[in-house]
């Protein structure tokens, strides 16, 4: 058991990072697709090994820290933000078998610890002592945290429908029915609302090259700004397994297919939404700082409450709410 | 109330989305722009004083450098002007190949701007695709006249190559995929939600102000003026082809990227009309003296370049050499409507106005 504690988590973190590096790679070969062209494949065997290359470049870049920067908080300021986002995998149920932790406010403990992540992106924003820093850092803040708001609006309902937070219990509650379908509203908000957490097209504002040049990491080079890369892949990773956890029924296979393993299962969905984010990037333009605002508090939230009330009344109607 | 400051942001001339080293000077307060204060002169070159000293032909190829994306068009300008003091008469071939070579060249020039405007705007994909097909275009003007970009190919009197064998039949082929290209443009990018909430009712620019701040091409018809040189002052075989001019009505970004869209399409069809028309066979070159000496006197010959009015003045004291040599660069005078248009808009609103003005730096600075 104690040696399980310590191994788990390197395990993890390994295969985390694995999945980074071949998550930003085929990010790269899927919009390479999208827009006809190949994506990279020179380093290694149809380019296989080009974000290790990548990584390698930055871990050998020199550490700059601008002069009149605030060198403790440009320093820790990617600490903070990477480690929460590794911390929510604790939570996270990968199958029956495979889970870290298992306790009773697990979705509330993800919402709480991956907030902390915007402090990170502020104090390096702020701390760089540069003005399109600030901006992109500002935007981020902002947008992240009108966004936290309907994320955990939309999953109300199904903590309504299970009566528990703990992750496990949610995707056991989706044994014959998964919430994709009675939630299908809280589905949608959710996925935009996650979108728009991880930063990513169109909501990637903060970072809006056009505009902001790279916003809040402009001033980061070498390692670094490699965690904050990682932070935001990392992060990509837990949305897309929170969002198989919650809404696409976790490790239970469809269609009564048991005779494949329940964590194949749950690497097939999580790939999806990970493709759909890359998708997502090859075809959206971005939003606009202020539209981002009103879509958030005008559009999002007030759907993510009526889906609340939704779930409240469907809950006692006879028949239907048994999927409640 | 908490003291706020206006913070001086300087943009440029090393940044993404200036399109080349235009830097801006922006007193932002929160993210709304106060002021805003276009710098130019990062590369300027001073193709006019140079002009000064070189002969008539050897102008030509520093006219490529000025508005690199639509080379052709700069050509005719300085080419056209000549001839217009010699009272040169151009072959029928020539004039042909000329307009062939200057209707694909503003469709290249629009493909350009609407990939990189959806960049500015976030879009990765457009990009690619219209670089794709202008891709094509310029290979076509490879086999034309051996450059992709500088080309330097009319000369005063006519062109310098004749179109290769075959080749007219590839810009038909390409004029018909083109067309099809274009729908799957309007595919992507027109109707996107997104792309129409950041362009509809920005950057309006109305009819006077069009008018007072002297801007043309898109940018002046996208407010309802129909004002196209090709139409209202017919210059080289324009008046023989049939082509409608499009006009917008609100004059937002939104307008002006269906204006440019369009364009394409009506390039297009002057092609077509050129390619059914084209001369069998004949001289590409007038007879012209080896060495051009141009009449002495004074012309001014505008043209209709991709940006707007490009203007071409010579002062000739009957030598080889221009006595004075001035160019109207339409991206310049376009430019100047920035300081208006940007100011009291939000700074997310920035890059997709001044994208939308559609500059060219090597022509704003020559």
């Amino acid at each position: 058991m104690n040696s399980w504690l310590l191994i788990g988590p390197v395990l993890l973190l390994l295969v985390v990072l694995l999945f980074v590096v071949y998550a930003i790679f085929f990010e790269r070969k899927v919009i390479g697709w999208a827009q006809n062209r190949i994506g990279p494949n020179r380093v290694g065997y149809w380019g296989l090994l080009q974000t290790v290359a990548d990584v390698l470049k930055l871990l050998f870049k020199e550490d700059v820290i601008p002069n009149k920067s605030d060198e403790l908080l440009f320093r820790i300021a990617p600490i903070i933000a990477f480690v929460p986002s590794f911390a929510v995998l604790a939570v996270i149920p990968f199958s029956d078998s495979i889970r870290f932790s298992d306790f009773a406010i697990g979705l509330l403990y993800y919402m709480a610890l991956s907030s902390i992540t915007i402090i990170g992106i502020l104090i390096g924003g702020w701390s760089s002592n540069n003005k399109y820093s600030l901006m992109g850092g500002m935007r981020s803040a902002a947008q992240m945290i009108s966004y936290e708001i309907p994320l955990v609006m939309s999953v109300v309902g199904i903590v309504l429908s299970v009566g528990s937070l703990n992750l496990t219990e949610i995707v056991e509650a989706q044994k014959d029915v998964w919430f994709i379908v009675p939630q299908f509203v809280g589905f949608v908000v959710f996925l935009i609302a996650a979108i728009s957490e991880l930063n990513r097209c169109p909501f990637d504002l903060p970072e809006a090259e056009s505009e902001l040049v790279a916003g809040y990491h402009v001033e980061y080079s070498g390692f670094r700004f490699a965690f904050f890369m990682l932070t935001e892949y990392v992060y990509m990773f837990a949305m897309a397994a929170l969002t198989t956890v919650l809404y696409l029924g976790g490790w239970n296979a469809p269609f009564g297919l048991t005779f494949i393993p329940p964590i194949i299962w749950f690497v097939l969905k999580f790939l999806l939404i990970v493709f759909f984010l890359f998708w997502l990037r090859a075809t959206m333009p971005r939003l606009r700082a202020d539209q981002l605002m009103q879509f958030s508090w005008k559009v999002l939230l007030p759907i993510a409450l009526l889906n609340i009330l939704l779930t409240c009344v469907l809950k006692e109607v006879p028949v239907i709410g048994a999927y409640f | 109330m908490l003291r706020t400051e206006e913070m001086l942001l300087n943009v440029g001339p090393q940044h993404p989305s200036t399109h080349g080293v235009l830097r801006l000077k922006l007193k932002i307060d929160g993210e709304i722009i106060v002021d805003a204060e276009p710098v130019i002169g990062y590369l300027h070159r001073g193709t006019e004083k140079l002009a000064e000293d070189l002969n008539y032909t050897q102008i030509i190829p520093y006219t490529d450098r000025m508005d690199y994306i639509s080379a052709m068009t700069n050509n005719y300008a300085i080419v056209h002007a000549a001839e217009r003091l010699m009272q040169l008469e151009i072959p029928e071939r020539a004039e042909y190949l000329r307009v062939i070579a200057m209707e694909l060249n503003r469709v290249a020039s629009h493909l350009v701007w609407v990939g990189t405007y959806l960049l500015d705007l976030g879009a990765l994909t457009p990009f690619l695709y219209c670089f794709r097909d202008r891709e094509e275009i310029l290979d076509l003007f490879n086999e034309l006249c051996g450059a992709r970009m500088t080309f330097n190919y009319m000369r005063v009197g006519g062109v310098k190559w004749d179109a290769p064998s075959g080749w007219i039949e590839k810009v038909a082929g390409f004029v018909e995929r083109m067309k099809k290209e274009v729908k799957e443009y309007h595919n992507l990018i027109t109707g996107n939600e997104i792309f129409i909430q950041r362009t509809k009712g920005i950057g309006i620019v109305s009819k006077s102000l069009a008018i007072e701040y002297a801007l043309s091409g898109a940018n002046l018809r996208v407010t309802g003026i129909n004002w196209d040189l090709r139409k209202n002052k017919p210059y080289s075989i324009y008046d023989r082809f049939e082509f409608d001019v499009p006009v917008g009505k609100t004059g937002d970004l939104y307008d002006k990227y269906l204006c440019r869209m369009r364009e394409i399409e009506e390039s297009l069809r002057i092609v077509e009309q050129a390619i059914a028309r084209f001369p069998e066979s004949g001289p590409i070159l007038a007879k012209v003296p080896k060495v051009l000496r141009v009449p002495e006197g004074e012309v001014y010959v505008g043209i209709e370049s991709p940006r707007g009015e490009l203007g071409c003045h010579i002062v000739s004291k009957g030598k080889d050499k221009p006595w004075r040599l001035k160019f109207r660069r339409p991206s310049f005078y376009n430019l100047q409507i920035i300081p208006h248009l940007l100011k009291g808009e939000n700074i997310s609103n920035l890059v997709a106005i001044l994208g939308g003005i559609d500059i060219i730096l090597g022509e704003v600075d020559c």
